[in-house]
């Protein structure tokens, strides 16, 4: 890729040429506030929070959705363009429920991010409000159309990357929504719950059900790690709030699937805090199983083991392996058939 | 896979033989949209069902269930017979080009038509579609390995893509899609009869002097028991012990009630696990294990990437992580097995398996890492045979159609074939005890076709019961046209109807994979369950 070299706010920068001013603004450590952006996505430069001074363009440019040419000079942070931006931001929140106090999305919203960097204390913009009753009763995710901004994220999420096409904007201008087909709750649809449009959804208005009320993004501490799932392998953040996972996400740099997951991964967690969770060994007496302690279950299979060794010989003794334990663990269990007990019997089910 | 998820998107055509993409590895099938929406791609997809992908693919072949190698061949023995083989790759990479050509030149399209029931006109375009292209993908999952045909069925796919030159280059390839999340990494590390890990035979006398070097004991020169081979032995009482880590056979293996009476034999059982499953209540003792989110370790996925686990959570009451467990029950039968972090075991990986050499907990930390990795400073390897094939060159096998060991008959006139659904895994130890899944999807349902179900006066809902030479189980239907008439379909995640207590134990003779997608059923409607 040929280098291209540019200013933005007196800086000067050398780039590879095809990318937007901001994508080129972010490696370099320069902000520019974005909502209806997301890199999964096509630019759609509809928001217009990211517009930027470009040198010689006879309007302000979309960040987003310009791309970068050689020479550009680019200024993000000017009066004029605060202003537009403190306008459009003025103008969403007069049609939104202010529920921060309570909305899951609290600490992690765009919208909320940008009212505060922008220092909007009051609405000059007082008027009609729509109230939107919530009630897609599909189990997992939630649509609160009241904390909609119109940015059409959700909607073309579902078009270009799941491509199941459910959100649609119906109606105009003030009675414009985000709608599904026939106004049906998503489970009723051919929606596969994947949760995508929650994930770049950057408001309160997707968020997960069973998540409501477990934790908000300043409780709760991010892990990356591995789904348990297919073998596709993706990578997710657990989300853990006081030992418990409230929360499933992903990182759209991150992986092979950047910020993507199936409802599987997304949703799929709770079964780890589950209360009929095996907490204790078990060893049968007289036909029953019933708890016992880590020594004394260890040393019946110990010495169960070594007696039918010892009697029958190692081949008299298999163990199965799984594909749901690590690579570490599986090369200990063969490691223990082969080394302890002596045998080759051990296989694994992930055939079948 | 031979390949990686990142380069599905280069190919021009990717073909989808025995997986249901869309369900099973929802990430993959994204990367599959994307190159038909973004690059201009063509899927093919050859399923019996009408799978979800259909809807984004350019030709759907629905074959009957259990005929891929004919399938397979037909499409060869168009592409050789309009001259669309890759001359030059056959030339340089390949051997025994000839006795292929012998052997497909049986399958015309109209032969294969009388066999699978894909019309031959079908089977010739695309046939022309996968060889036209520049770059084209192969991926396939259980629908061709849950075959007593299994191993002939990969055979035959990687016969289809070395005539066409599609291999070793981004976009193509021979990508078997993994279906659990560490399938990969436990034949990687010598979860198998035959090989300890890395695939290092368990005969070769190199081997076994080489793990009496790390781990002080001298191997016995003999592959031990497949899975399915356990439970026959169990049965037969030569096996008395059985060892089972975090798997629920009771509900995954087929032909259920002979798995059960073969662990009933046993005199010792021992289940660790996270749930009291079907499987652990019949233990003797019982070990609690954890989660994924409970411990450290490495995952590797479908495409060969080794990846970092991270543990998020504390175990849970007294549960502990399954490689503390191993080693402790190893120290209490007098083997030193003491290992005080992961870290330590993921570095005796390295040592003793050349394909893992450059992998080291440290490493993967920061990033992912394909295998091979022979050492520190390799890169890993994305696409696997890019200059020349593990033995060298490529060898077609001739692969002959063999009918499923089970057919259909006037008993049992339908195809009961089995697999997974979107919301659920496995046997549903996880996901059952998911509560947003398993309300969004409670219970099994078997898919019969609107004319079949006619037949038999079956709407949707109704109770069903389905009965094979081994069993019976009740299940709801399904009546839809994504099933072709002559095939049922059930998933085998619920234990309300554990429809492996139908499904046929007959294995591939060298893969040792029972045939869990065809068998023989009978169909009737009951009043209730
Ligand atoms: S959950 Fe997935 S399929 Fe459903 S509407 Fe959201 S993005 Fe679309
Ligand atoms: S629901 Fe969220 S993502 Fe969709 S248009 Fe509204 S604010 Fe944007
Ligand atoms: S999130 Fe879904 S696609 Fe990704 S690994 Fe998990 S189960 Fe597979
Ligand atoms: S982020 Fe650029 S226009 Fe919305």
């Amino acid at each position: 890729m040929p280098k291209i070299s540019l200013t933005i706010n007196d800086k000067k920068i050398e780039a590879e040429s095809g990318q937007t001013i901001l994508e080129v603004a972010k490696e370099n450590g320069i902000k520019i506030p974005t909502l209806c952006h997301d890199p999964r996505l096509e630019p759609y430069g509809a928001c217009r929070v990211c517009l930027v001074e470009v040198e010689g363009a006879r309007n302000f440019l979309p960040a987003c959705a310009t791309e970068i040419a050689n020479g550009m000079v680019v200024k993000t942070n000017t009066i004029p363009l605060y202003k537009i931006r403190r306008t459009i931001v003025e103008l969403l929140l007069s049609d939104h429920e202010l529920s921060c106090v309570t909305c899951e999305s609290a600490g992690q919203c765009q919208l909320q991010d940008l009212a505060y960097e922008l220092g909007i204390e009051e609405n000059r913009f007082e008027g009609e409000r729509h109230t939107y009753t919530i009630e897609d009763y599909n189990p997992l995710i939630e649509r609160d159309l009241n904390k909609c901004i119109l940015c059409g994220r959700c909607v073309r999420i579902c078009e270009e990357v799941q491509q199941d096409r459910i959100y649609t904007f119906a109606n105009r201008g003030f009675d414009a929504v985000v709608t599904t087909p026939y106004d049906r709750s998503l489970i009723e649809t051919k929606c596969e719950l994947c949760g995508q449009c929650i994930s770049t959804c950057p408001t309160g208005a997707l968020t997960e059900k069973m998540s409501r009320y477990k934790g908000r993004i300043w409780e709760i501490e991010k892990v990356k790690t591995i789904c348990p799932y297919c073998g596709c392998g993706c990578e997710l953040e657990l989300q853990v709030k006081d030992g418990e996972i409230v929360r499933v996400s992903s990182d759209v740099e991150g992986g092979i699937n950047k910020g993507n997951t199936c409802a599987k991964g997304r949703f799929g967690y709770d079964f780890v805090n589950h209360p009929d969770r095996l907490t204790s060994p078990l060893v049968r007496k007289d036909g029953k199983l019933v708890e016992a302690s880590w020594d004394e279950a260890i040393k019946t299979v110990a010495d169960k083991f070594s007696r039918i060794k010892k009697r029958h010989g190692p081949d008299a003794i298999a163990g199965l392996s799984s594909a749901k334990c690590t690579n570490e663990e599986n090369y200990l269990m063969q490691k223990f058939m082969r080394a302890v007990i002596g045998t080759n019997n051990i296989d694994h089910c992930a055939r079948l | 896979m031979t390949n990686s998820i990142a380069d599905i998107y280069k190919a021009d055509v990717i073909l989808v033989i025995g997986s249901n993409t869309t369900e099973n590895h929802p990430i993959v099938a994204l990367e599959m949209k994307r190159a038909v929406s973004d690059f201009a791609a063509e899927i093919i997809v050859i399923d019996p069902r009408e799978i979800r992908l259909t809807e984004y693919a350019h030709t759907w072949l629905s074959q009957k269930p259990g005929t891929d190698v004919a399938v397979l061949n037909g499409l060869m023995n168009v592409i050789i017979g309009e001259g669309l083989e890759d001359k030059k790759f056959i030339e340089n990479r390949t051997e025994s080009y000839e006795e292929l050509k012998k052997v497909v030149a049986n399958y015309t399209p109209e032969e294969v038509e009388k066999i699978s029931g894909i019309p031959a006109d079908s089977l010739r375009e695309a046939a022309r579609l996968f060889a036209s292209a520049k770059n084209g993908a192969i991926f396939y999952c259980m629908g061709i390995t849950q075959h007593t045909t299994g191993t002939d069925n990969v055979l035959s796919i990687a016969n289809l893509a070395m005539l066409t030159g599609n291999i070793g280059r981004p976009g193509t390839g021979v990508n078997p899609l993994r279906g659990q999340n560490n399938v990969q990494g436990a034949c990687d590390m010598g979860a198998l009869p035959g090989c300890i890990s890395g695939y290092q035979n368990v005969c070769d006398s190199g081997i076994i002097d080489k793990c009496k070097d790390i781990w002080g004991v001298k191997l016995p020169k003999k592959p031990g028991l497949s899975i399915t081979e356990m439970t026959d032995a169990a049965l037969r009482g030569e096996v008395k012990a059985i060892y089972i880590l975090g798997e629920n056979p009771m509900l995954s293996d087929p032909d259920l009630s002979h798995v059960k009476k073969a662990f009933e034999k046993l005199d010792f059982l021992v289940v660790q696990d996270i749930f009291l499953t079907e499987t652990a209540e019949l233990a003797d003792v019982v070990l609690p294990g954890v989660t994924f989110a409970e411990k450290d370790g490495t995952f590797t996925n479908t495409e060969r990437r080794v990846q970092r686990v991270r543990r998020a959570i504390t175990p849970v009451s007294n549960a502990r992580p399954d490689w503390l467990i191993i080693s402790d029950l190893a120290k209490a039968m007098g083997y030193d097995m003491d290992y005080t972090t992961v870290a330590e075991i993921t570095k005796e990986i390295a040592d003793i398996t050349p394909t893992y050499g450059g992998i080291t907990f440290e490493r993967i930390s920061g990033e992912s890492v394909q295998w091979p990795c022979p050492d520190a400073t390799h890169p890993g390897t994305p696409i696997l045979h890019t200059e020349k094939f593990a033995r060298g060159l490529g060898k077609f096998h001739t692969v002959e159609y063999r009918p499923p060991a089970e057919e259909p008959d006037k008993e049992y006139p339908f195809i009961l074939t089995t697999g997974r659904l979107l919301y659920h895994f496995h046997t549903g130890t996880m996901t059952r005890h998911s509560m947003g899944l398993d309300e969004v999807c409670k219970e099994a349902r078997v898919e019969i076709n609107p004319e079949d179900a006619k037949k038999f006066k079956i709407k949707d809902d109704d109770w069903v019961e389905l009965a094979s030479r081994r069993g019976r189980v009740k299940v709801k239907a399904c009546v839809t046209h994504r099933v072709p008439k002559g095939t049922i379909f059930v998933p085998f995640h619920f234990k309300e109807s554990p429809i492996n207590m139908l499904t046929n134990s007959a294995l591939d003779p060298i893969s040792k994979i029972p045939e869990l997608k065809v068998c023989a059923v009978r169909v009737k409607k009951t009043r209730s369950k």
